[in-house]
């Protein structure tokens, strides 16, 4: 391609964050071209997942109805695991899934919805070029204004890299470094497969229904945890763990994740299935505080991943409908300005001004109490602790709550006041 | 096959992979690895790609890769001397993600 007949906007990466982006742009009559490493869209991506929907709204209404989900989420389940204990808590919410609205949430699984989102796009007008990896970006006078891929150069009037946690194309762009190891955890997941009708006897829920799973307390002490979603026809079973801990702790996050699967607690919920897929990705961890300095230059924008739009909360993880939000808001911002200096500006204030920044700011100071090493250790044991002594029965004469729980607290090596001071800070950071 | 504790092999057997038999697009210095103490590698790779051989070197096998890049941020001594996504097409493709 010469530099004479180049693209509207090329976007790197066939994600949510990339095809919401050229949704829009398509739909506009932008001339949009999608480049993707993989064979087909969503074939190199792993989620936990889930999807919250109104991230989909937002690209078209009605689009939800149409795209390839699993279940909707009408079970949120923390779960705290300690030895071979558990304590488990289901909140299930009707309003969440209301007859005639659209449901909050839906368990995914990437292959299949990538996929049905690129054809979407493409369907309206958006190009979509699989298989074809994109090595390098072109620069003139300052200004990004095209990719490499191999042998060809492809140019447009605006770059936007939407090419996920390892962007490679925002370190080309001098817009970030390397990510270093404290900004990300490594999720590692299994796929599992049972008939519809074993999960729903498993999770107490009717054919269309779905649970979402945090898991507390199994990733023997390191900063993380584990998830669990119901799909149609399996499970989804996964952890995150920080690596930098995992390398200190000496055993293999393969092997930590395998002694998960074989929790007492865990195991009786996927048994007599079989696995079907391994995957694992890179996290982001840091949530607003991890968002680069600048997101954009002259011709180039970041979008989803690639700009560290994830918040993790511990109770939630919201990922694909961030990404699929900031696609929204470069594509607004590239319709609504015609000098290519003001995009990545017009950029920003449109991520403001649909909530995201603000959204992600409000929850920031739960990498706080993210932070605080007992979350991952020793709380999710003084928990199940408590618990332990709450529910035993044995004819003797019980303690008072209290007298348990302190001694419970004293046993696990914590200090009243090292509790007072964690207390204290969760309460500030959130 | 039942649920069980699989090793990262069997694991790995489950999922389709299309292998660059020409390009590596993942490459080590061993003489770097070989001073390496720490070796993290060995522990934080989901798909344990990275194994010590009976002489105590590094062995590695970028066939079964999952391309989650975990391996080149906890690289110590900078013994990945290259680590890239694999060329258009090659690698895993997941069929769930």
């Amino acid at each position: 391609m010469s530099e004479a007949d180049k693209m509207d906007v090329i976007i790197i990466g066939a994600g949510p964050a990339g095809i919401a982006c050229a949704y829009i742009l398509a739909q506009a009559g932008k001339e949009v071209l999608v480049i993707e490493r993989a064979e087909t869209p969503g074939a190199k991506n792993v989620t936990g997942g889930r999807l919250y929907t109104y991230a989909l709204e937002m690209v078209d209404k009605g689009l939800t109805e149409e795209a390839v989900l699993e279940r909707k989420i009408t079970h949120e389940q923390i779960m705290i695991l300690s030895q071979d204990k558990a304590i488990s808590i289901d909140y299930h919410d009707p309003s969440f899934n209301r007859e005639g609205q659209v449901p909050q949430s839906y368990s995914i699984l990437r292959a299949q919805f990538d996929e049905w989102f690129a054809a979407k796009a493409e369907e309206i007008g958006a190009m979509v070029a699989c298989g074809v990896k994109v090595d390098d970006l072109i620069e003139k006078d300052g200004k990004i204004i095209g990719v490499v891929a191999g042998e060809d150069e492809m140019y447009a009037d605006v770059v936007i890299a939407a090419d996920g946690v390892n962007s490679f194309m925002a370190q080309k762009a001098g817009l970030i470094k390397d990510i270093s190891a404290h900004q990300v955890g490594v999720g590692i997941k299994e796929v599992i497969e049972l008939p519809p009708d074993t999960i729903q006897e498993r999770f107490n829920l009717k054919p269309d229904e779905g649970a979402a799973r945090m898991i507390l307390g199994c990733t023997e002490g390191i900063h993380g945890g584990g998830f669990l979603y119901t799909n149609r026809e399996s499970i989804s079973l996964g952890c995150v763990l920080m690596p930098e801990e995992a390398a200190a702790h000496g055993k293999s996050v393969h092997e930590i994740f395998q002694d998960l699967k074989m929790h007492p607690a865990i195991y009786p919920l996927i048994a007599g299935g079989e696995s079907i897929e391994y995957g694992a990705h890179l996290v982001s961890e840091e949530g607003y505080r991890g968002i680069p300095q600048k997101i954009y230059r002259e011709g180039f924008l970041m979008i989803g991943d690639a700009a560290g739009f994830v918040i993790n909360t511990g109770y939630s993880i919201r990922g694909i409908d961030l990404a699929i939000v900031s696609g929204v808001a470069a594509a607004r911002a590239v319709l609504n300005t015609s000098a290519s200096d003001q995009v990545g500006p017009a950029y920003l204030q449109e991520l403001k001004n649909i909530e995201l920044l603000p959204t992600m700011q409000a929850v920031d100071g739960y990498a706080d109490l993210l932070a605080i090493p007992r979350i991952y250790s020793s709380y999710p044991r003084i928990a199940v602790g408590v618990f332990e002594r709450l529910f035993t029965v044995n004819g003797q004469k019980p303690n008072s709550l209290i007298k348990n729980t302190k001694e419970v607290i004293k046993s696990n090596g914590v200090s009243m006041w090292q509790l007072f001071k964690d207390v204290l800070r969760g309460y500030k950071s959130i | 096959m039942s649920i069980e504790k699989k090793t990262a092999t069997e694991l790995l057997s489950l999922n389709r992979f299309n292998v660059d038999e020409e390009v590596p697009h993942i490459v080590l210095d061993k003489n770097i690895c070989a001073g390496c103490v720490e070796k993290p590698c060995l522990l934080v790779c989901p798909a344990v790609l990275y194994k010590l051989d009976k002489n105590g070197e590094i062995s590695f096998d970028y066939a079964g890769c999952l391309e989650c890049g975990t391996c080149r941020i906890m690289c110590k001594n900078k013994g990945i001397v290259k680590w890239e996504y694999p060329r258009g097409t090659f690698g895993v493709s997941f069929r769930q993600g």
